[in-house]
């Protein structure tokens, strides 16, 4: 009795991403660009972020823009995500890999620092994050600023899409960050007091707001030092819609009804269904 | 010498009417000089400070001398991510290695486990490495691993795109034999005369020279850098 060797038709699901629609989406932005309209582009935090270490700890800075294309998508959107008690990381890129990401590597982090009964550190955090970048090789867009403070002081990192890291004492990411650093460079100082560190921060991401199509709205703070974390949100509302001085609404009967006809629309029921409800 | 082979690689996941500006989307490159040299009892490295993403200077005060393990370092050159990478992958497997052999690991294993990687993911990778370092067995030694995973131990060597300008001053300056202080200086004014040239390299030059001793680093900031008149 001979038995027959059975072909394994479905392959098992390997880790990565998926490059098999490519070829489609090719065609479909093909067509439709042919018809006059334009393929969805993916919202992109345009962005200022930037952070700093002062004498006790860090203080991390964004905007709060979120673009897609040349409209706002969002007014108010939250760029400094949290990634552990102690660390906190301020995302610039795609807004969805920076979302993503960092709430895969707080999950993970929280995990090892249960593992460990210790406080995470923020080399850790830096590693973690390095590595699965550098694993996708640059697809995932995201741009980092990494800062918290540990068991060995206060740290800071910017971390780019492909998987570099620079670890330094005052960082800058996102469109509007040669508008941000422009600003460090001219007034950063070691060991800057907390509200020193915060002004400083604060003129940065404004020096993006408004030097930088990418970003606008409001200045959000994040004050990481040993023991506390004061996350300010919004810290300053430098783009306040204004009030309109004046009431441009029409009083009811300016515009004069000089005919009113109703016209009945006779419907004929054709076919009728009845879709229940899954009260289950 | 151009140490950019974009062929598509940094993905273009931005369209070209977003507001990241284009210096945003290229990826992150150390431009730099790196170099190293053999003496008796040890070697000298050095490198410049810069990194750019296109034309930004992402990082004005870069550390490219990076330990592998406590006697033997790396200078990279090449894109910043893919050199990381390639070092931390390394210091864990010669850690581990150290730990197995109960004794400190000998530079031409450290060379040869970059060599492997760079070679194996040749065409994934931009990576040009100089491994330098100490060790008991044949005292201080300096092998390249340029891009393409060739490996080749050699007296004094140069890496990054600012070596082009300095090939000739260092032929005509290198001499065996010469002490740890001739060395620095000798570096010192190759690294300086480099960053002068290439502007994919500048900022501070660093130094460091390993011993049986140890480790002893040099910052030698801008304006300290040697000047040579060319006006």
């Amino acid at each position: 009795y001979r038995k027959m060797a059975t072909l394994s038709v479905c392959q098992p699901q390997l880790g990565g991403f998926s490059f098999e629609n490519c070829k489609r989406n090719a065609v479909l932005e093909a067509e439709v660009t042919k018809l006059g309209c334009n393929v969805p582009s993916a919202r992109k935090t345009g962005t200022t972020i930037c952070g700093v270490v002062f004498k006790d700890g860090i203080v991390l800075g964004a905007d709060t823009r979120a673009t897609e294309g040349m409209i706002v998508a969002d007014k108010n959107c939250s760029k400094i995500h949290y990634i552990s008690p102690n660390i906190y990381c301020c995302g610039a890129g795609t807004a969805a890999d920076t979302e993503m990401t960092t709430q895969i590597i707080s999950s993970n982090l929280e995990l090892h620092s249960l593992s460990t009964s210790r406080l995470p550190r923020v080399a850790t955090a830096n590693r973690m994050l390095k590595q699965m970048l550098f694993r996708y090789q640059g697809h995932i867009g995201a741009a980092l600023v990494l800062g918290g403070v540990d068991c060995n002081g206060p740290h800071l990192y910017s971390i780019y899409p492909h998987g570099s890291t620079d670890k330094l004492p005052y960082v800058t990411m996102g469109s509007g960050s040669l508008a941000a650093m422009a600003v460090f460079e001219d007034r950063y100082k070691q060991d800057m007091e907390e509200e020193d560190a915060k002004r400083l921060v604060r003129d940065a991401i404004a020096a993006g707001i408004f030097n930088d199509l990418g970003s606008g709205s409001n200045i959000d703070l994040c004050v990481i030092t040993k023991g506390r974390v004061d996350y300010l949100r919004p810290h300053d509302m430098a783009n306040k819609k204004g009030v309109r001085t004046g009431n441009y609404k029409y009083k009811q009967g300016t515009t004069g009804v000089l005919t009113k006809s109703v016209i009945k629309l006779d419907l004929e029921v054709v076919e009728e269904t009845v879709q229940t409800m899954d009260t289950s | 010498m151009a140490a950019y082979m974009s062929a598509g690689r940094s993905a273009n996941a931005f369209s070209t009417h977003d507001f990241v500006p284009e210096w945003a989307q290229e990826e992150v490159s150390t431009g730099t000089t790196i170099m190293a040299v053999e003496f008796d009892g040890g070697v000298v490295i050095g490198a410049d400070s810069r990194t750019t993403t296109g034309a930004y200077i992402a990082n004005r005060v870069t550390d490219k001398l990076t330990p592998i393990h406590d006697h033997i370092f790396c200078c990279r050159s090449g894109s910043a991510a893919d050199t990381q990478a390639v070092a931390d992958a390394v210091t864990y497997q010669l850690g581990f290695h150290s730990i197995e052999l109960d004794e400190p690991p000998l530079v031409q294993t450290a060379a040869n486990l970059f060599q492997q990687m760079c070679y194996r993911y040749r065409e994934e990778l931009m990576a040009g490495i100089i491994v330098a370092g100490w060790d008991k067995r044949r005292g201080g030694q300096v092998y390249t691993v340029p891009m393409g995973g060739m490996i080749v131990r050699q007296p004094v060597s140069v890496g990054g795109s600012g070596s082009s300008y300095i090939y000739g001053f260092m032929d005509s300056n290198y001499k065996p034999g010469m002490t740890k202080e001739e060395c620095l200086h000798f570096c010192t004014q190759a690294l300086a005369l480099a960053m002068e040239r290439d502007g994919s390299s500048g900022g501070v030059a660093r130094l460091a020279a390993i011993t049986e001793e140890g480790l002893e680093r040099r910052v030698v900031l801008g304006h300290q850098l040697p000047k040579f008149s060319n006006t």
